[in-house]
C-alpha cells in the first residue's frame, strides 16, 4: 500500500476531487494548509509598508491506496491540478506498512 | 431659523457618531484582531470622559467671556446661567473636543495603557483643547489665532486635527515602538471595517463643517441677513466638504500607484479622511476650485507622508500625524492661497491677488497650534510616564491589550468554518476556558 499525498492550489481542489472520485478513491483526508515553495508568497502593501507573506494557502490531499493504483492517482493529480504556473504544489508516494478499519478491524487492503 | 435649530441638532448627533462609532470602526479596522477592540474602546471612553468634562468646564473655557488662551473656567461651570436653548450650541462644541481627543488613539494602538489612556484624556482636554478651542472658535477681540494672529479656521484645522497630530507625535515618541516594529508584520486585520468607518466619517464630516456656521448678525437683529448667510453659506461648505473629498481619494490613490505600484482600498479610506481633514479649515473660505485642489494636493501628500514613520523611525501606528496633522497643515496654511473674499472671512488669498498677508496669518497660526499643543501634551505625557507609567507590560503587550486590559477578545477564531456548527477541537478549546470561568 501506498500513501499519495498532494499539496495542490486551493481552487483546483474540486477538479482533483471529481477526477479522483471518477477513478474510483473512495476515501480522502483534506486540509487546509500553508506553506511555500521556490515562489515564495508575495507581497501586499498598506500605506506604503510593504509586508512580504511568505506563506502561500494550500489544500493537501492524503490518500492511502493499493500498490498498482498509486502510479494512476499521482497521474491524475498532476493532470488535474496543473496550470502550468509556479507554486502549482507536489505530490509525492511513500510506503505504508499497515492500515485497519476503525469500525470493523479490517486491515490492510480490506480496510482500504 | 426654526431650520437653523433642527439642523444644528442633527448636525450635533452626526458630529458625536463620527467619534462613535464612526471613528472607532476606521482605527479598529486597521488595528490588529488582538488589540481592535481596545481601539475602539479608546474612542468610546473619550466621548464619556472628554463629553462630561467639557460640560462641567470646557464650554466655560472656550466661550465663557474673554481670554488670550482661555476664558474663566468658573464663568458657566456645569453650564451656570446657560439657557437651555443655547445647549444645542454646547452639544455641538462638545462633540469636537470629543473626537479631536478620540484622533489621537489611532498613534498608540497595542500598547498605551488603559488607565494612562484614561487619565491622559481629562488633563488633555482640560490644558489643550479647552484653550485652543477658545483660541481658535471663540473668536473674541484678544483670542490668540482667531483674534490676534487672525488665521480662518472654519471648523478646526488648527484647533482640532493639528492638535490631535501634534500630540498624537509627542504621545508616540514617549510611549516607544510597539514590540516588534518594524520588521513585523501588523497589516490591518479588517479593512472592511475601515472602509465602512471611513464613510460615516464622511457623513458625519458633513455635521462638522457644513454645522460650523458663525453668523454676522442674529435672526432677530436682521432676519434677512441672517438667512441669506445661512442658505449661502451651508451651500458652499457643503459643497466644498464633498468636493475636496472626491479630489483626495484620487490624489491618494495617484500617489499610491506611482509609489507602490498600485491602488488601494486603504487608500481610499485614507484619502477620503486626509481630504475631509484638509478641507476643514478652508471649507468657508475657498470657492469649489479651491477646494478641489486642496482635497487633491492633501490626498497627495498624505499617501506620501504616511511613509515618513519609517524612515524617522516613529511608530505612529494608524498614521495620526502622516493625515491629521500633515493634512491640517495644508488645509489651514493654503487658505492662504485660495481664500475669495466672497468666502466665510472675506479675504482674498494669494492667487486672488490678497498677496501674503493671509498666507503669513494662517502659517502663524498653525506654528501657535502646534507649539502649544507639542509642549503642553509632552507636560501631560511625561508627568504621565513617571508617575503610573504609560507602557503597558511587556508581555501583555505580546499576547494581545485586548486580553490583557478588558478580558475579552474581538473575534471566536475557533468557531467551525461551515453552517455554524462547531468542530470538535474548537468545542474542547470552549469547555476547558468555561471550567475556569472566563465565558461563563
Amino acid at each position: 500500500m501506498k500513501l499519495v499525498t498532494a499539496v495542490i492550489k486551493p481552487h483546483k481542489w474540486e477538479d482533483v476531487r471529481e477526477a479522483l472520485e471518477t477513478f474510483g478513491v473512495t476515501g480522502m483526508t483534506v486540509s487546509e494548509v500553508s506553506g511555500y515553495g521556490r515562489q515564495k508568497g508575495h507581497t501586499e502593501v498598506y500605506r506604503g509598508a510593504e509586508y512580504d507573506l511568505a506563506l502561500v494557502p494550500k489544500i493537501r490531499i492524503e490518500i492511502v491506496v493499493d500498490d498498482a493504483d498509486a502510479e494512476d492517482v499521482v497521474g491524475i493529480v498532476v493532470k488535474t491540478a496543473q496550470t502550468g504556473r509556479i507554486g502549482d504544489g507536489k505530490v509525492w508516494v511513500s510506503p505504508v506498512e499497515t492500515v485497519v478499519r476503525v469500525r470493523t478491524g479490517d486491515t490492510d487492503e480490506a480496510a482500504i | 431659523m426654526d431650520g437653523y435649530y433642527a439642523f444644528m441638532l442633527i448636525a450635533t448627533a452626526f458630529v458625536l457618531m463620527m467619534t462613535v462609532p464612526a471613528l472607532a470602526l476606521f482605527y479598529g479596522g486597521m488595528s490588529r484582531s488582538k488589540s481592535v477592540l481596545n481601539m475602539m474602546m479608546m474612542s468610546f471612553v473619550a466621548a464619556a470622559v472628554v463629553g462630561i468634562l467639557y460640560v462641567a468646564v470646557g464650554w466655560s473655557m472656550g466661550f465663557g467671556g474673554e481670554g488670550t488662551l482661555f476664558a474663566n473656567p468658573f464663568e458657566l461651570l456645569w453650564l451656570d446661567g446657560v439657557t437651555t436653548d443655547n445647549y444645542v450650541y454646547v452639544m455641538f462644541q462638545m462633540t469636537f473636543a470629543i473626537i479631536t481627543a478620540a484622533l489621537i488613539s489611532g498613534a498608540v494602538a497595542d500598547r498605551l495603557k488603559f488607565s494612562a489612556w484614561l487619565v491622559f484624556l481629562p488633563l488633555w482636554a482640560v490644558i489643550v483643547y479647552f484653550p485652543m478651542a477658545h483660541m481658535v472658535f471663540s473668536c473674541t477681540e484678544d483670542s490668540l489665532i482667531c483674534g490676534r494672529i487672525g488665521a480662518q479656521d472654519y471648523a478646526g484645522g488648527t484647533a482640532v486635527h493639528i492638535n490631535a497630530g501634534v500630540a498624537a507625535l509627542v504621545l508616540v515618541l514617549l510611549l516607544g515602538k510597539r514590540i516588534g516594529w518594524p520588521k513585523e508584520q501588523m497589516r490591518p486585520h479588517n479593512l472592511t471595517l475601515t472602509m465602512l468607518g471611513a464613510g460615516m466619517l464622511w457623513l458625519g464630516w458633513y455635521g462638522f463643517n457644513v454645522g460650523s456656521i458663525v453668523f454676522g448678525t442674529t435672526f432677530d437683529e436682521d432676519p434677512e441677513a441672517f438667512l441669506s448667510q445661512f442658505y449661502s453659506e451651508t451651500g458652499r461648505t457643503f459643497a466644498n466638504t464633498t468636493l475636496a473629498t472626491f479630489a483626495a481619494i484620487l490624489g491618494w490613490l495617484l500617489i499610491e500607484r506611482l509609489l507602490h505600484g498600485k491602488a488601494t482600498s486603504l487608500g481610499a479610506a485614507s484619502g477620503i479622511v486626509a481630504g475631509l481633514v484638509a478641507i476643514t479649515p478652508a471649507a468657508g473660505a475657498v470657492n469649489i476650485s479651491g477646494a478641489v485642489a486642496i482635497g487633491f494636493i492633501a490626498g497627495g501628500v498624505c499617501a506620501w507622508a504616511v511613509s515618513l514613520k519609517y524612515r524617522l523611525g516613529y511608530d505612529d501606528s494608524l498614521d495620526v500625524v502622516g493625515v491629521h496633522l500633515v493634512g491640517g497643515i495644508i488645509g489651514t496654511v493654503l487658505i492662504g492661497v485660495f481664500s475669495t473674499s466672497e468666502g466665510a472671512g472675506s479675504i482674498d488669498g494669494l492667487i486672488y491677488g490678497g498677496g501674503f498677508g493671509s498666507l503669513g496669518d494662517q502659517t502663524l497660526g498653525v506654528l501657535v497650534a502646534i507649539t502649544y499643543s507639542g509642549v503642553l501634551t509632552a507636560v501631560i505625557g511625561l508627568g504621565i510616564k513617571y508617575t503610573i507609567g504609560l507602557r503597558l507590560d511587556e508581555e501583555d503587550e505580546v499576547n494581545g491589550i485586548d486580553l490583557a486590559e478588558h478580558g475579552e477578545s474581538a473575534y471566536d477564531l475557533h468557531s467551525g468554518s461551515s453552517g455554524g456548527g462547531k468542530s470538535v477541537l474548537a468545542a474542547s478549546t470552549v469547555s476547558i476556558s468555561s471550567s475556569e470561568g472566563a465565558n461563563a
